[in-house]
């Protein structure tokens, strides 16, 4: 990926995304004309379903979470040159580790420290299912890409196998483990407002939020403030000189591979600790998937991943308040929509850079070479 | 003064037929499945088009996509207004039970679930032992081999409930009939998985059965295209889907999940609504076995005769239909 030098860092990073995403708008406009809707109508539930109304926000917070970590654990295996598609499986590994320590402990210690021992848990088993792909990247030369991709395969399958067959809550249907004790998880913030006499809308947003902007910072500091940090962008950029510069390739890749699963498998921390409090079958719902996209729109850097991340939750949520407003407007047309704006900013990101740079250069060319 | 007062009373009318009209607003909450799954979802889909085709009174819907979603339905559902949801599947329990309580006045109907407890939500379950029980004995008395097959879907005591059921009606006919039983799998994909249907049910062709009866949800397609393909005959569910393949389609067993639905519907507009668990079964029409134009043919005078026979014997009581969830286990 590379920006452009002739227009300034304002066009290219804050003007161009917004033209795209107004591309975005204009092509579902007419796709819900076509099916005979009002567009102007539905974006504007789309933006109030997903800002506005009660809870709304929360919603579009709770789900803007779940993509920032994804988001991260793509980034910073980007920095690295390293492709990791195994989010998915890492964040549900990453649910396996909240689910054990949650159904170990929970009977004999505190809440608080099961919910410490969880995140812990979280953060072990996502690197764990990170470093093996990593490792074999490394010291066996197996691609990364395909690796993580079966990894993904393996975790579902284990998942599954360990929820149906081992624990299980007995005597019902649906495969879940029984509920963690009460006083284990994350308090919902809307839970926190009441405690502080504030009456916020009710939603899944909880303290996960939090943690991920302090990863968030984490991350910036990580990438750009550390010597590792230094050691993973020359590795990025050329492997050879890395080399010749004295970085050691294969330890850097596998703990960036840890760093990376380990943040992944944070999602699970605000679905399972958060939201559902216990463990059950395809919590990650592709957010592993969906924070690859959000790591490319959000160019690998932590803010920009902010970004994008609130700009998929606002589609997620804003999605569902069509689906909701509409009779017309099916789940599938949403997910066209959502694809729509996810091949705009994502795919065609850099689509409208040759026409905006004829543009500033007509205008501004001269002036600039003066 | 004369013209205002008629203004006022006209428009009072006018409010208050309003406000009697949009009394009832009756909302579904569809699963993963989607409503359009020729199925499950579908069945009571059908119910609630039914309801508006009686009435004119739309019904909200909405399609869940992701584990969150199902809580954040209903209850948006119940904060605009709705006065009765409809909880579609086992799946849906919990979210149903939590927004049930946050919602006291708001009426909840959730299907295929028996165990919760609150006094505004009324539970269907459906006997699918006895209507599975006449699908055995019809395919029993179709097989010429003696040899019938039985494709479940996700393998859960709902399923093995089918089976069992349907065991014990070949049985019921031919005692010395021979049932094989396969699972699609342990996981939800297991419902829509008709490549995987149509492996399992050549399987069990190649090793004799020459009728195979499909509790799998979308996968079952699978079995029924196996079952035309090589000239055996196969058993639908929950919908009336021997539509799909005239003339190799035995019957199918129905359960009228949309039924529920409609019924929930209209007790709620005419104020007849009561909590606490409905069963559906035989007696009650809540199951069964469906003849229609499309099978007609492959049902003789006598088969219709014995079933019938086998139907009383079930809504009278005098033949018990074991079922599998009473105990986990299935006498053989």
């Amino acid at each position: 990926m590379s920006d452009s030098n002739i227009i300034p860092k304002w066009l290219s990073v804050g003007v161009i995304p917004l033209f795209n995403l107004f591309l975005a708008f204009c092509v579902s406009g007419l796709f819900i004309f076509l099916i005979g809707e009002n567009p102007f109508k539905a974006i504007s539930v789309m933006i109030k379903g997903s800002f506005y109304y009660p809870g709304a926000i929360g919603y579009t917070l709770y789900y803007t979470t779940n993509f920032i970590f994804t988001g991260l654990a793509v980034a910073l295996a980007f920095h690295a040159r390293l492709f990791n598609i195994g989010g998915e499986g890492q964040a549900y590994l990453g649910g396996l580790g909240v689910g054990l320590m949650c159904l170990i402990f929970d009977q004999y210690i505190a809440g608080f420290l099961v919910t410490i021992l969880a995140i812990l848990g979280s953060v072990i088993f996502g690197a764990v299912w990170g470093i093996i792909p990593g490792y074999l990247q490394a010291k066996r030369g197996s691609h990364i890409v395909i690796t993580t991709i079966m990894f993904n395969f393996i975790a579902a399958a284990l998942m599954v196998y360990l929820l149906v067959n081992v624990i299980i809550e007995p005597g019902q249907m649906s495969p879940e483990t029984r509920d963690f004790a009460t006083g284990v998880g994350l308090v919902q913030i809307h839970m926190l407002a009441k405690y502080l006499g504030l009456n916020v809308a009710m939603s899944p947003l909880n303290l996960s939020f939090g943690i991920a902007l302090i990863v968030s910072i984490g991350f910036w500091f990580l990438v750009w403030r550390t010597k590792f940090g230094y050691e993973v962008r020359s590795l990025g950029h050329s492997e050879t000189s890395a080399v010749y510069s004295g970085i050691k390739v294969s330890s850097t890749i596998i703990i960036v591979m840890a760093i990376s699963g380990g943040l992944a498998g944070l999602v699970a921390v605000n679905e399972l600790l958060g939201v559902h409090n216990k463990l059950l079958l395809g919590f990650t719902a592709g957010y592993g998937f969906t924070g690859i996209a959000v790591a490319l729109m959000g160019r690998n850097h932590p803010f920009g991943i902010f970004l994008a991340s609130l700009l998929f939750g606002a589609l997620y949520q804003g999605g569902t308040e069509l689906d909701f407003e509409f009779s017309s407007i099916t789940r599938e047309m949403v997910l066209l929509i959502q694809g729509l704006i996810i091949l705009f900013s994502g795919a065609l990101a850099y689509m409208l850079n040759p026409l905006v740079e004829k543009i500033y250069l007509k205008y501004y060319g001269n002036f600039n070479n003066a | 003064m004369r013209k205002f007062i008629q203004f006022l009373t006209v428009s009072i009318i006018v409010f208050s037929a309003s406000v009697l009209s949009a009394d009832i607003k009756p909302a579904v909450i569809y699963d993963m499945g989607g409503k359009f799954d020729k199925s499950f979802n579908e069945s009571v889909y059908n119910g609630a088009q039914r309801f508006t085709k009686e009435t004119g009174i739309k019904v909200m819907e909405f399609e869940v996509t992701n584990e969150a979603q199902r809580e954040q339905g209903m209850r948006k559902m119940a904060q605009r207004g709705a006065n009765v949801i409809v909880c579609v599947g086992f799946a849906q329990a919990d979210a149903c039970d939590k927004v049930a309580k946050e919602f006291p006045n708001t009426k909840f109907s959730i299907i295929d679930v028996g165990w919760l407890d609150n006094s505004n939500m009324r539970q269907y379950v459906f006997n699918e032992h006895e209507g599975s029980f006449l699908v055995g004995a019809l395919a029993a008395m179709a097989s010429k081999t003696g040899k019938v097959g039985f494709v479940g879907g996700m393998d859960i005591p709902l399923i093995r409930k089918f089976a069992c059921g349907y065991v014990q009606g070949a049985k019921a006919v031919n005692s010395k009939v021979e049932v094989y039983q396969n699972m699609t799998g342990t996981t939800p994909a297991a419902w829509n998985d008709p490549a995987k249907g149509s492996e399992l049910a050549k399987s069990q062709f190649d090793r004799g059965a020459d009728v195979v009866y499909a509790a799998a949800g979308g996968t079952g397609a699978g079995v029924y295209q196996a079952a035309a393909d090589s000239g055996n005959l196969a058993i639908g569910v929950d919908s009336n889907q021997n539509y799909m393949h005239p003339g190799t389609m035995l019957t199918s067993m129905l359960k009228r999940v949309d039924l529920a639905t409609y019924e929930t519907f209209m007790d709620v507009k005419s104020g007849n609504f009561s909590s606490g668990v409905k069963v559906l079964g035989l007696a009650e029409d809540g199951v069964g076995w469906a003849l229609d134009e499309h099978n007609e043919s492959l049902i003789s005078d006598v088969m219709k005769s014995t079933i019938n026979g086998l139907s009383d014997k079930v809504k009278s009581g005098s033949i018990k239909v074991h079922d599998y969830m009473s105990d986990n286990n299935c006498p053989s």
